[in-house]
């Protein structure tokens, strides 16, 4: 996440930032929507866009799924007085490795190129997914829409 | 790429040599301050130690006190009675009232300590963003109604998310914003000043243990400890008996006025967690049938083991304010420069001591030599109009005098005190308010979403201000003020004024 970020931020200038909201139609449980945002539809394939949203909200599902292990462990904590969280990793935590690694992986190999980062939600207080949308410094003073394909190119 | 960074660094470099240059006002070099972790600039009114990793309440008065009965009463019970206990009827007795006293203090512990669920506030961007997603919804007239709410429809029920001021983000559904603490926090219970926290998702578990297990203790040790003075009693008589163990009494009264309301708590909060809901659900009626024929709570599972399970043994979610992380001071923001006098949210404020102060002269020399001369205020308060909200305000002042009255009026768009006809009034109002948080105050905090909360705030007035920007302050702003005192005359010296305006850009980035 870092060194693509640094990447961008040398060559580029940061032109506006997307926030996807939160879905709460099924209750508390995290979960983004999937609707495309106008400012992305030149720089990026919607499929590709929902894609990463799903797989996004897949992962928060499984993280606060709850089942067999999840009682598992909440009783074996309980009965040794919450003492073993120190020593372990809770399955939300191990998860959250799991996303940041997976927005690392998008970002390097889909939205970079397309002059996009995607900010994980973590940081953002699980609030939103930021995407930042950057222009190439090269075109500076230029609209969005004419530094996007010198941006789909570079990849 | 890098190259493009150092050039730009370069320049600033040479901006400090030049007397009369409007260059940018970034730092020409980075001084190395040492790293802040995050929790020092905590923006609610929490108490951290353990350099961050425990978090309390402000009021911890009631904490300590909770402490002492507890430690007090079962100090009392195992010096005293348990001796006896022991030998008379079983060696158990100690070890399980030691057990249950672990547990208890253990959860007491971990419920005061954790973070019960504190949402952080949006970020300038993420606030900017909402702002203008709530113009477009509402028509951009000039004044802004104040309820703002969101209608959701969680499992056929429609709930209403309102609108935090304070953190400026609409708030998930079950979240409250804590008064006491100044936070929002997910699924709000209470705040409980027994333990000195806010109950929420994060530690509501640890606080159910924490009654429970302390009913079980008190009922135990009650039980117990009459158990001992009976015995003895039947030994040695009854007014023997409490002779031999005075402390017995102490611990009798102070167990009996505890467990009717901790019982009491404890068998409430097991109610609330089979129905899944939240105390402060409860005591508002969200869900009662009364409300409407089909209101229910859309967040229980049906039964009441599931709703118990989920409530106690399901997955702990982690803290989302990153309290030990270190501050970043290069996140890039969206904010675009008006003629370089924007700061980054006062990130870089922090690295700029040493240069500062050359141009703290040589800005103080501008603004002494334009206040010997007649000035208008208008152009005066322009220039720190800028440096409190960057993205809102036009570039920086025209020549004439009269065209600045119309931004100026304009600008306090929203604000509890109207612009009156007289525009020099109006503006030295806006001049006495605005310079406030536009100057000193952004540099002792390293809230990058300061600025605009600042100019956002006027428009709320019955929010608590929280950022501490709101405040009147001396120092810095002792030259804007003698400036602004009675001066209400056009002037048309306009190499003074702009002499004065660069100064107090300067000035007001120091």
């Amino acid at each position: 996440m870092k060194p693509t970020n640094n990447i961008l931020r040398h060559s580029a200038s940061l032109a506006n930032k997307v926030f996807i909201q939160r879905d709460y139609s099924e209750g508390t449980t995290c979960k983004f929507q999937t609707k495309f945002p106008i400012e992305l539809e030149s720089r990026i394939e919607r499929t590709l866009f929902e894609d990463t949203v799903k797989t996004l909200n897949n992962f928060y599902a499984e993280a606060e799924k709850i089942g067999g292990q999840s009682y598992l462990e909440g009783c074996l904590a309980c009965t040794t007085a919450y003492l073993i969280f120190l020593c372990i990793e809770t399955r939300y935590e191990k998860v959250l490795k799991k996303i940041a690694n997976y927005i690392q992986e998008q970002n390097e190999k889909i939205y970079a190129p397309r002059g996009l980062v995607i900010t994980d939600p973590i940081e953002r207080g699980m609030r939103v997914i930021e995407i930042s949308i950057y222009e190439d410094r090269g075109s500076c003073g230029s609209s969005s829409g004419s530094s996007s394909v010198s941006g789909s190119t570079a990849r | 790429m890098h190259l493009g960074v150092s050039e730009s660094m370069r320049e600033c470099e040479y901006s400090q040599i030049s007397t009369r240059s409007s260059t940018p006002m970034e730092t020409p070099y980075k001084k190395k301050t040492p790293k802040r972790r995050k929790w020092e600039s905590f923006p609610g009114r929490n108490k951290f130690y353990c350099d961050g990793r425990i978090m309390m309440a402000k009021q911890t008065g009631v904490f300590y006190l909770t402490l002492v009965l507890i430690l007090v009463t079962c100090g009392l019970f195992f010096t005293n009675d348990c001796r006896f206990l022991a030998e008379n009827l079983t060696p158990a007795i100690p070890v399980i009232g030691g057990a249950l006293f672990l547990f208890v203090l253990g959860t007491l512990l971990r419920t005061s300590f954790s973070d019960p669920g504190v949402l952080p506030r949006a970020t300038a961007d993420e606030a900017a963003d909402l702002e203008r997603q709530i113009d477009v919804a509402n028509g951009s007239t000039g004044y802004r109604p104040p309820p703002r709410t969101k209608e959701v429809v969680i499992n056929g029920q429609t709930v209403k998310l309102k609108y935090c001021f304070t953190c400026k983000i609409f708030r998930p559904p079950r979240a409250s914003h804590c008064s006491l603490c100044d936070n929002c926090v997910e699924r709000f219970d209470h705040h409980c000043p027994w333990v000195g926290n806010c109950v929420g998702r994060r530690n509501y578990r640890f606080f159910y243990m924490f009654i429970l297990s302390l009913s079980f203790l008190t009922i135990f040790i009650f039980a117990f400890v009459i158990t001992n003075i009976i015995l003895r009693s039947h030994k040695n008589g009854f007014l023997d008996a409490l002779k031999d163990s005075p402390a017995s009494v102490l611990e009798v009264v102070v167990c009996f006025f505890s467990v009717w309301s901790i019982v009491g708590l404890s068998g409430f909060h097991t109610y609330l967690i089979s129905s899944n809901q939240t105390t402060n659900e409860d005591i508002k009626g969200s869900w009662s049938s009364k409300r409407g024929k089909d209101n229910h709570n859309p967040y229980s599972h049906g039964n009441i083991f599931t709703n118990c399970c989920a409530a106690l043994c399901g997955p702990l979610p982690p803290s989302l304010i990153d309290r030990r992380g270190f501050i970043q001071s290069d996140a890039p923001q969206l904010a675009p420069p008006t003629n370089g006098i924007t700061t980054y949210g006062a990130t870089q404020s922090q690295q700029s001591h040493m240069c500062d102060q050359d141009q703290c002269i040589q800005s103080t020399k501008f603004v002494l030599q334009a206040a010997t001369t007649p000035l208008l205020q208008q152009q005066s308060s322009e220039p720190v109009i800028l440096t409190a909200s960057p993205e809102n305000v036009a570039p920086l002042p025209a020549r004439t005098s009269l065209s600045l009255a119309g931004p100026c009026t304009s600008l306090p768009l929203g604000q509890p005190t109207p612009p009156t006809s007289t525009p020099s009034l109006s503006c030295h109002e806006a001049t006495d308010m605005l310079p406030i948080h536009g100057h000193g105050h952004t540099h002792n905090h390293s809230h990058p979403y300061q600025e605009p909360v600042a100019h956002h705030h006027y428009l709320t007035p019955e929010e608590v201000p929280s950022p501490p920007g709101m405040l009147p302050c001396g120092s810095p702003l002792g030259h804007s003020h003698t400036m602004q005192a009675g001066f209400y005359n056009p002037a048309s010296q306009d190499s003074l004024h702009e002499d004065s305006v660069r100064g107090l850009v300067k000035l007001s980035s120091v």
